[in-house]
């Protein structure tokens, strides 16, 4: 893959993070370069929620070292974070459901017309651009004005992600993603995702689904107890191998055998 | 998925053009409307409800209910509700009238400084509730009753009596007490006298003027209140953000939306329109009572549930909320016009509300989706 030609994007050395006892994050390293999807895998409660919203400027880590486009970066806010060009995706709350895909898309980046000494919102314009980049994603919208709260719920990921695109994400974090979806659906993100990565935008996909991880990622790291055994390269692991660290070994050899091997 | 034209979804049916139009938070409010004029027209037509005179009537009193509403309904769409709008009408006049009355203030100095002490109580409402993460509901219903109380305390101890009047003489020539106080197009007046539209006075000073002598400013300012709003919520970047601070505030903050800074600013909206509220009435009046604005808070926000906007924020309109204004205007003085007891207003109040949000809710399932 070309990917590996670059440097990466964001490195993350070593990041700790605790909340009072708890310890969430405990040295985590992992990094992303343009054009890759790198997919980070771990079961629920492992801590890649928390990773993720250290890098997207949610969180400030405990310790370790962040490093963007070759400096140390020091995101105070998501605000920060995102005008760098890292946007982020969130498992829950990507979108408001009772606000049209045009409001939701443009949401805190609204376009202005001025009349005179008023300002207006740019409705022509940012219609326009919504329908055209849903497009290019994929997905005819009836109407700019539909509220998302209509779309189904790989449409609503896919205004949320077209929209990161739109607005010149370096790096596009995706939190579970595809975890309440379908099979159609899923392939429609996983396709999306693909088309993101092509445009040089590196893609962080989190998941807990190794199928749906092997199927568009280039690298793998896998969280447990918020510890990472390392990162490995598409084609350098098996799925059934990654099935196992995240489940931290044992547990799942035994489990695996009474199912038959379908899990 | 690798062709740019997604195959169209087989399963979605043509949404009709007709389901479309009633899809939108002002359905119930416009329903209301037409019902309502049917209704008075049919029983109270010949009460002289619908004369020049019986028009302003009514008009005046859904303007004062549009004035309320349409700073609840800002600030129920950013998620938010205000309980104090009641007392701080009160407090708002009461402030006036002892700054002009007893310390003998230019009557718009008073009102100056009112709207900043009100905007400022309405900012420290505000912050309160995003600091503390409260529910507004609860620190509002605090300053139903601090306010209430110094409206009562501060007349009862400075002048022994919780009604100050004697504001119309003191107002008499202001700039600022006719912003609020006076009338706009006495000439079209004149002249409906003259062809014989109204009637004149017969007797007194006034003899041969016409009985209504303009438009009162309570009308235009609930006009512009409600214009100004309705342009700065759905044309505006602002607009965007009351949405989404209401829809999702965790959503918005991710997206950089000042959240905080809008409830904020919405809190300060609200008091000032009840502020302009308690000037136009104090103006009006030319007294200002302690017990001035009660369970006004609810009356404007049952306008605007009847508007179409959602207790639980992030939808709403402010011209379906003016409706309701109109609504209440109407139906208020109809029933007074018609010789009904009034106190079924409050009757028609509580029924309205009901059907309203039920609507409402139907509304929303079809536009998110639930079922
Ligand atoms: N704000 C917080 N305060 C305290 N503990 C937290 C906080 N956020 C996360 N944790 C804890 O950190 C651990 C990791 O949580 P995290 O949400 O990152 O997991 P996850 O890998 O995203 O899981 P899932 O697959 O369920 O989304 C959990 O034990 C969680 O309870
Ligand atoms: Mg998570």
């Amino acid at each position: 893959m070309s990917s590996y030609d670059h440097n990466p994007i964001v490195e993350m050395k070593g990041i700790e993070k605790h909340f009072g006892p708890v310890i969430a994050l405990a040295g985590v390293s992992f990094d992303i370069r343009p054009g890759e999807c790198h997919c980070l895998l771990g079961d629920n409660g492992a801590g890649k929620s928390t990773f993720i919203k250290t890098m997207s400027g949610v969180h400030k880590p405990t310790s370790g070292e962040m490093i963007f486009e070759g400096k140390a970066m020091n995101f105070t806010s998501p605000r920060d974070a995102m005008e760098a060009g890292i946007a982020t995706v969130y498992q829950d709350l990507a979108m408001i459901p009772l606000m049209s895909v045009t409001r939701n898309f443009w949401m805190g980046r609204e376009p202005v017309r001025k009349v005179g000494p008023l300002k207006f919102m740019d409705f022509a314009k940012a219609n326009a651009v919504t329908m055209e980049e849903m497009g290019k994603m994929g997905i005819n919208l009836r109407s700019p004005d539909q509220a998302v709260g209509t779309l189904s719920g790989g449409e609503r990921q896919t205004v949320a992600i077209a929209r990161a695109v739109y607005f010149g994400a370096k790096v596009l974090i995706l939190d579970e993603p595809t975890s309440a979806l379908g099979v159609r659906q899923t392939a429609n993100v996983l396709a999306t995702i693909d088309k993101v990565r092509k445009t040089g935008i590196g893609v962080v996909f989190i998941t807990h689904n190794v199928r749906h991880a092997v199927a568009v990622g280039d690298r793998f790291t896998v969280l447990n107890r918020g510890k990472t055994l390392g990162t490995a390269q598409r084609g350098q692991i098996t799925p059934e191998e990654l099935q196992d660290m995240m489940a931290g070994g044992q547990e799942m050899v035994a489990l695996e055998g009474s199912l038959g091997g379908t899990v | 998925m690798t062709d740019a034209n997604a195959a169209v979804d087989e399963r979605v049916k043509e949404t009709s053009r007709l389901r479309k139009a009633l899809i939108r938070p002002e359905l119930g409010a416009i329903v209301g409307v037409i019902a309502v004029f049917v209704f008075f027209i049919l029983f109270a037509s010949d009460s002289g409800m619908f004369n020049p005179q019986g028009v302003l009537n009514w008009s005046t009193v859904s303007a004062q209910f549009m004035i309320i509403a349409v700073g609840a309904c800002m600030l129920m769409i950013a998620g938010e509700f205000d309980l104090s709008v009641g007392s701080m009408i009160g407090f708002a006049g009461m402030s006036i009238a002892l700054m002009t009355v007893t310390l003998n203030w230019p009557v718009w100095i008073a009102i100056i400084v009112t709207f900043a002490l009100c905007i400022s109580i309405g900012a420290l409402i505000g912050y309160i509730v995003v600091r503390t993460g409260l529910p507004s509901f609860i620190v509002s219903l605090a300053f139903l009753f601090i306010l209430r109380g110094f409206t009562i305390f501060f007349p009862q101890v400075i002048e022994r009596r919780t009604i100050i009047g004697g504001i119309s003489d003191v107002a008499e020539g202001d700039w600022l007490a006719q912003v609020f106080g006076g009338h706009v197009g006495g000439w079209v007046f004149d002249w409906m006298a003259e062809i014989g539209m109204i009637a004149t006075f017969s007797r007194g000073t006034r003899e041969g003027q016409p009985i209504v002598d303009g438009i009162p400013m309570l009308i235009i300012w609930a006009l512009l209140l409600v214009a100004v709003a309705h342009v700065v919520l759905t044309r505006t970047k602002f607009g965007n953000w009351v949405f989404a601070s209401g829809g999702d505030a965790q959503a918005a903050r991710y997206v950089g939306v000042p959240v905080d800074r809008v409830k904020i600013l919405m809190f300060m909206f609200t008091a000032f329109c009840a502020t302009v509220f308690a000037t136009c009435q104090v103006m009006e009046f030319g007294s200002a009572g302690a017990d001035r604005g009660l369970l006004k808070e609810f009356e404007a926000i049952i306008a605007v549930v009847i508007g179409g906007a959602l207790l639980t924020g992030g939808y709403g309109s402010v011209i379906g909320a003016a409706l309701g204004a109109l609504i209440f205007g109407v139906v208020q003085q109809g029933l007074f016009f018609a010789g009904v007891e009034s106190s079924l207003f409050r009757v028609f109040l509580g029924v309205i509300l009901l059907f309203a949000v039920i609507l409402n809710t139907y509304i929303r399932r079809i536009i998110t989706g639930e079922s």
